[in-house]
C-alpha cells in the first residue's frame, strides 16, 4: 500500500503544529507579562530564570498539576468538550498558514475560507463552557461570547473579502505573492481602511481588550471560565493566544506581506511582521478601559459594519473601472 | 454643519484621544521601571529609619544585655491589646542560716543590708501579631525603655513565632553589637543586604 | 445612557421591593460578592437581573462588622485611638481626627499651634493618598490595569513622606488627644515641598491617559445620576453631594482645626454622574496640593503636644459631644458619650461610605451590569467604613 505523500506531510506538520502552538503560547504570555510590566514600570516576571524567562513553563506545570474541578450540577459532556473544542479549531487554523513557500503546512486554495470557518467554532466553545458549567456568572459571560463575536464576523469578513476581490484569490500563498517585498508594495497601503476594519474586528473576535467583555474581570469574575481549574482552564488560556497568533498570521499574510520583506524574504519576516502586531494588541490592552456591551456593538454595528460595506463597494467599483 | 462636526469630525477628535492615551504607556514603557528588585537590592536605610516596626527594649548605659526597664508595669497595664507579659524579678533565695544571722544582727539593733529584688523584668515578651503599633506603651514608659525597631524585613511562617522574648533580642544585639559571632548564622535576609549594599555601592 | 426599557414592571416604593425566596419568573438573582473582584472587599449585592439589566438589587452590609463602636465602650479613651486608625485603612487621619476632636471638645483641650498645622498637613496628604488609591481602583474596575500602578507611584512617595510623621504606612493612629505622637522634620518638610511640583507635574499625564479617552467618558458620563435632592434623602456627604453640585464641606461649612486659615476652594461639578464626582476628586488633588503649600509656610515651631497632655487612665468630664471633620470620603464624625469613667460611655462613628453606599441602590436600578460597577466604584467605598 502507498501512503500518499500529502498526508505524511499533514501529519508531520500537524505534530509541528501542536509544538508551534505550544511554543507560541509560551513566548506569548511570557511577552505579555514582560510587556504589561513595563508598560507599569515593573520588571514583570524575573525570578524564574534569567528575567524569568521560563516561568510560563512553571506556571503551565502549575496548572497541570491542579485538581479538576467541575461544579455540581454541571453538565459533564458540554464542560469537558468545551475546552477540548476550543484548541481543536486552533491546530486546524495553524495549518494552512504559509509561513514562507516551503513553510507551508498544507496548501489550500481557499485556504482563507477555511480559516475563517474554523475560526467561526470558537464561539461555540464558548457558550458550551459558560452554558454547560451550571454558573450564572459563567452564563453572562457566554451570553456576551455569542453576540460579540457572531457581530465582529461579519465586518472581519468583509474587510477579508476587499482583499480577495483586489488579489481575486482565496489562496494565501497566492495573496502574498500578489505583493512585494517592500512596504510600499504591501496590502496595507492600498487597503488602509480595511487594515483598521480587520484589527478592531480581531480585537472583538479573540475577546481582548478593550473588547474582553466575556471575560471581563471587574464585571464577571471570570465570564465564561468562571468555573474551570487546572488545565480545562489551560485550554482556553492556550487557544486564546493560539487564536491571536493565528488571526495576527493572516493579517501579516493578507496586508503585510507574508514573509516577504526588504532584502531577505523568508519565514523571520513573517514572524517579526506577527509579533509587532500581537505587540499592538498588548499594547492596547494595557492602555485602555473596557467598553461598555451596548457600546460594543453599537461600535460594531453603526461603525465598522457601514465602513465595511462601504470599503468592499468602493474596492468593487475600482477593480470594474481600473481592470 | 452641525451635523458634519458630530458625526465626523467628533469620531476624529474621540479617536485622537486614544492615540494620546498609547503614547503616554508607550513612554513609560520606554522609561526605567521603579520596581527595587528585592533581595538582590533593598530600599535605602532612610526609608526603614522612620518606620516604626514591633517594639523593642532600650539597653541601660551600663550593660547592653540589660534593658533600663525597671518592671513598673505600666506598659503591661495600658497596652489596649494586652501584648506585653512583664515577670519581675523575684529576692534571691537566703538560706536558713543567713536569715537567722540577719535576724540576730536586727536584734542587736545593727542596721541589716537585705538583698532586694533587682529592678530589671526577668521576662518581656511581646506578642507582634495582637500589637496595633499605637505607642502608648512607648509613651507611658516612665524610664523610656521602650522604642520602635525599624525592622521591616521581619517574616513569619508560623503565629507563635510572632511572640518575641524581648530580652533575648536585646542580649541577641548587644552580641552583635559587640562584634561577637552570632549564635546563628546570617540568615538570608543579611546576605541579601550585604549583597544588595555591595551591588548598588558598585553601581554607584 | 442605556436604561431598561421596561422598568414600569417593577412596581412598587424603592424600599419595599425586597427579595423574595425562591425562583422567579423571566428574571436571573444573581449575587454578587462577598467575594467580587468590584466590591473591593466584602460587600455583597444581590441583582435581580433581566439580560443584563438591574431590575433591582440590594447590598447587603456586615461581612467585615468589628464591633469598633462596642470595643470603644470597654477602652480607655488613649486606647481607643488605635481602633481609629483600622475603621478607613484607605483614609485613617480625619478618623483620628473625629475621635481626637471629639474628646478635645468635651474636655476643652486646646492644642498648640505646631500640632494643628501637623494634624493639616498628613490629613491632607492622606487625602491625596486615599483619592490615589481610589483613582487607580476605579480605572481597574473600568477595564484599565495600568493606571493603578502610575497612581502607585506616587502614593508610594506619599506614604514614604507620611512615614515621618506617624510611622505607619496604612493604618495611621499618630494623633493623641491635645496634639500628635510625632513630630515632622526638615526633611519632610524638604521632601514634602519636592512632592507638589512633581505631583502637579504628573496631573496632566492623569488626564491625557484617562479623563480624557473616549472610552473612559463614554463608561462614566451620564451614568449613575443622582440629583441633589436624592443626595440629600440618604444623607450623602463628601465628593458625592459635591458632584451633584452643592459645595458641602465641612472644612468651610464648620471650620474645625485651623482650616479657616487657608485659601482654598471647594470643587463641584453640576452634573450628577460618576463623571462628575470623578473630576471632583482630581479637582481635590489640587485643592489639598495648595493647603499643603500653606501649610508648610507657615508652620510654626513648638510643641506637639500639650502640657500635661493626658494619661491612659485619665477622666473626662461628664457630657455628651459630637464633632465632624471633612474625611476623603465625606462627613466623617464621632459622637461621644462619657459618663465620667475612663472609657466612654457610647462611641458612635458616623461612616459616610455608609450614606454614600445607601445611594446606589436607587441609582443602579435600570442601568447594565456594567454600569452598576461604574457607579459603585464612584461612590469611593472602604467596606471596612460602611460596616464598621
Ligand atoms: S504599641 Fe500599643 S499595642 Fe503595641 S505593645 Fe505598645 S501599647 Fe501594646
Ligand atoms: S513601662 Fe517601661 S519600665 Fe515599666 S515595665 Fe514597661 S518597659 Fe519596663
Amino acid at each position: 500500500m502507498k501512503i500518499p505523500i500529502e498526508l505524511i506531510r499533514i501529519v508531520v506538520a500537524l505534530v509541528a503544529v501542536m509544538a508551534w502552538v505550544g511554543l507560541n503560547a509560551l513566548l506569548l504570555v511570557y511577552c505579555e507579562r514582560k510587556y504589561a510590566g513595563h508598560i507599569q514600570r515593573r520588571p514583570g516576571p524575573f525570578e524564574v530564570g534569567p528575567h524569568g524567562i521560563i516561568q510560563p513553563l512553571i506556571d503551565g506545570l502549575k496548572l497541570m498539576a491542579k485538581q479538576l474541578l467541575m461544579p455540581d450540577g454541571a453538565d459533564a459532556i458540554l464542560f469537558w468538550l468545551a475546552p477540548i473544542l476550543s484548541m481543536i479549531p486552533v491546530l486546524l487554523l495553524f495549518l494552512c498558514i504559509p509561513y514562507s513557500p516551503l513553510l507551508t503546512g498544507w496548501e489550500v486554495n481557499l485556504g482563507l475560507l477555511l480559516i475563517l470557518a474554523f475560526a467561526g467554532l470558537n464561539v461555540l466553545a464558548l457558550l458550551l463552557a459558560g452554558w454547560g458549567s451550571n454558573n450564572k456568572w459563567g452564563l453572562l459571560g457566554a451570553a456576551r461570547a455569542v453576540s460579540q463575536s457572531v457581530a465582529y464576523e461579519i465586518p472581519l469578513l468583509l474587510a477579508v473579502l476587499a482583499i480577495a476581490f483586489q488579489t481575486g484569490t482565496l489562496n494565501l500563498t497566492e495573496i502574498v505573492n500578489g505583493q512585494g517585498s517592500w512596504p510600499w508594495q504591501w496590502n496595507i497601503i492600498v487597503q488602509p481602511l480595511a487594515f483598521l476594519i480587520y484589527f478592531t474586528s480581531i480585537l472583538g473576535e479573540t475577546n481582548r481588550a478593550p473588547f474582553d467583555l466575556p471575560e471581563a474581570e471587574s464585571e464577571l469574575t471570570a465570564g465564561f471560565h468562571t468555573e474551570y481549574s487546572s488545565m480545562g482552564f489551560g485550554l482556553f488560556f492556550m487557544a486564546e493566544y493560539a487564536n491571536m497568533v493565528v488571526v495576527c498570521s493572516v493579517a501579516t499574510v493578507l496586508f503585510l506581506g507574508g514573509w516577504k520583506g526588504p532584502f531577505f524574504d523568508g519565514w523571520w519576516w513573517f514572524l517579526a511582521k506577527t509579533y509587532v502586531l500581537l505587540f499592538v494588541m498588548i499594547w492596547l490592552r494595557w492602555t485602555y478601559p473596557r467598553v461598555r456591551f451596548d457600546q460594543l456593538l453599537n461600535i460594531n454595528w453603526k461603525w465598522l459594519l457601514p465602513l465595511a460595506v462601504a470599503n468592499l463597494l468602493g474596492t468593487a467599483f475600482l477593480m470594474k473601472v481600473f481592470a | 454643519m452641525n451635523a458634519i462636526r458630530k458625526n465626523v469630525i467628533q469620531p476624529i477628535i474621540d479617536l485622537w484621544s486614544l492615540i494620546v492615551g498609547l503614547k503616554v504607556t508607550g513612554k513609560y514603557f520606554c522609561q526605567r521601571h521603579v520596581t527595587v528588585h528585592y533581595p538582590r537590592k533593598i530600599i535605602p536605610a532612610e526609608l526603614t529609619d522612620t518606620f516604626a516596626g514591633h517594639i523593642e527594649l532600650i539597653p541601660s548605659a551600663k550593660d547592653p544585655t540589660i534593658p533600663k526597664c525597671i518592671s513598673c508595669m505600666m506598659c503591661a497595664t495600658n497596652c489596649p491589646s494586652n501584648c506585653i507579659k512583664v515577670l519581675k524579678q523575684k529576692a534571691p533565695k537566703v538560706s536558713p542560716e543567713q536569715e537567722k544571722e540577719w535576724a540576730e544582727a536586727e536584734a542587736r539593733g545593727e542596721k541589716v543590708k537585705r538583698p532586694k529584688a533587682p529592678k530589671n523584668p526577668a521576662k518581656f515578651s511581646y506578642d507582634y501579631s495582637l500589637c496595633s503599633l499605637c505607642g502608648t506603651c512607648i509613651e507611658n514608659c516612665p524610664v523610656s525603655s521602650l522604642r520602635f525597631s525599624h525592622d521591616i524585613y521581619i517574616v513569619a511562617t508560623d503565629r507563635k513565632e510572632l511572640t518575641m522574648d524581648l530580652l533575648a533580642r536585646l542580649a541577641r544585639q548587644a552580641e552583635a553589637q559587640a562584634g561577637k559571632p552570632a549564635d546563628r548564622a546570617p540568615g538570608v535576609l543579611e546576605q541579601a543586604a550585604e549583597a544588595g549594599q555591595e551591588a548598588s555601592a558598585k553601581e554607584a | 445612557m442605556t436604561r431598561y426599557p421596561n422598568m414600569e414592571q417593577v412596581t412598587g416604593d424603592f424600599y419595599t421591593q425586597n427579595f423574595e425566596k425562591g425562583a422567579r419568573e423571566g428574571s436571573l438573582i444573581l449575587n454578587m460578592g462577598p467575594q467580587h473582584p468590584s466590591t473591593h472587599g466584602v460587600l455583597r449585592i444581590i441583582l435581580e437581573l433581566d439580560g443584563e439589566y438591574i431590575l433591582r438589587c440590594d447590598p447587603v452590609l456586615g461581612y467585615l462588622h468589628r464591633m469598633h463602636e462596642k470595643m470603644g465602650e470597654s477602652k480607655t479613651y488613649r486606647g481607643f485611638i488605635p481602633n481609629m486608625g483600622r475603621v478607613d485603612y484607605g483614609c485613617p487621619l480625619p478618623w483620628n481626627w473625629a475621635f481626637v476632636g471629639a474628646v478635645e471638645k468635651l474636655a476643652g483641650i486646646e492644642v498648640p499651634e505646631r500640632a494643628e498645622y501637623i494634624r493639616v498637613i498628613t490629613t491632607e496628604m492622606n487625602r491625596i493618598t486615599s483619592h490615589l488609591l481610589w483613582w487607580g481602583a476605579y480605572i481597574l474596575d473600568l477595564g484599565a490595569f495600568t493606571p493603578i500602578m502610575y497612581a502607585f507611584d506616587e502614593r508610594e512617595w506619599l506614604l514614604d513622606l507620611l512615614q515621618t510623621p506617624t510611622g505607619s504606612r496604612l493604618t495611621y493612629s499618630s494623633f493623641r488627644v491635645g496634639g500628635v505622637g510625632h513630630d515632622i522634620d526638615d526633611k519632610f518638610i524638604e521632601g514634602l515641598k519636592a512632592f507638589i511640583p512633581y505631583f502637579r507635574s504628573r496631573l496632566p499625564m492623569y488626564k491625557d491617559l484617562v479623563t480624557d479617552n473616549i472610552i473612559l467618558r463614554k463608561r462614566v458620563e451620564d451614568i449613575g445620576p443622582m440629583p441633589l435632592d436624592m443626595c440629600r434623602r440618604y444623607g450623602a456627604t463628601g465628593p458625592v453631594i459635591r458632584g451633584s453640585g452643592l459645595a458641602y464641606d465641612i472644612r468651610r461649612a464648620e471650620p474645625y482645626g485651623i482650616y479657616d486659615r487657608f485659601d482654598f476652594e471647594i470643587p463641584t461639578q453640576d452634573t450628577c454622574c460618576c463623571m462628575g464626582r470623578y473630576k471632583v476628586r482630581l479637582a481635590e488633588f489640587e485643592q489639598s496640593l495648595r493647603i499643603l503649600e500653606q501649610a508648610v509656610d507657615q508652620i510654626p515651631d513648638g510643641p506637639i503636644i500639650m502640657d500635661k497632655a493626658p494619661k491612659p487612665s485619665w477622666k473626662p468630664p461628664k457630657g455628651e459631644v459630637y464633632f465632624a471633620v471633612e474625611g476623603a470620603r465625606g462627613k466623617t464624625s464621632v459622637y461621644l458619650v462619657s459618663d465620667g469613667t475612663k472609657s466612654p460611655y457610647r462611641v458612635k462613628l458616623r461612616a459616610p461610605g455608609f450614606s454614600n453606599l445607601s445611594l446606589f441602590a436607587e441609582a443602579a436600578q435600570g442601568t447594565l451590569l456594567a454600569d452598576a460597577v461604574a457607579i459603585l466604584g464612584s461612590l469611593d467605598l472602604i467596606i471596612p467604613e460602611i460596616d464598621r
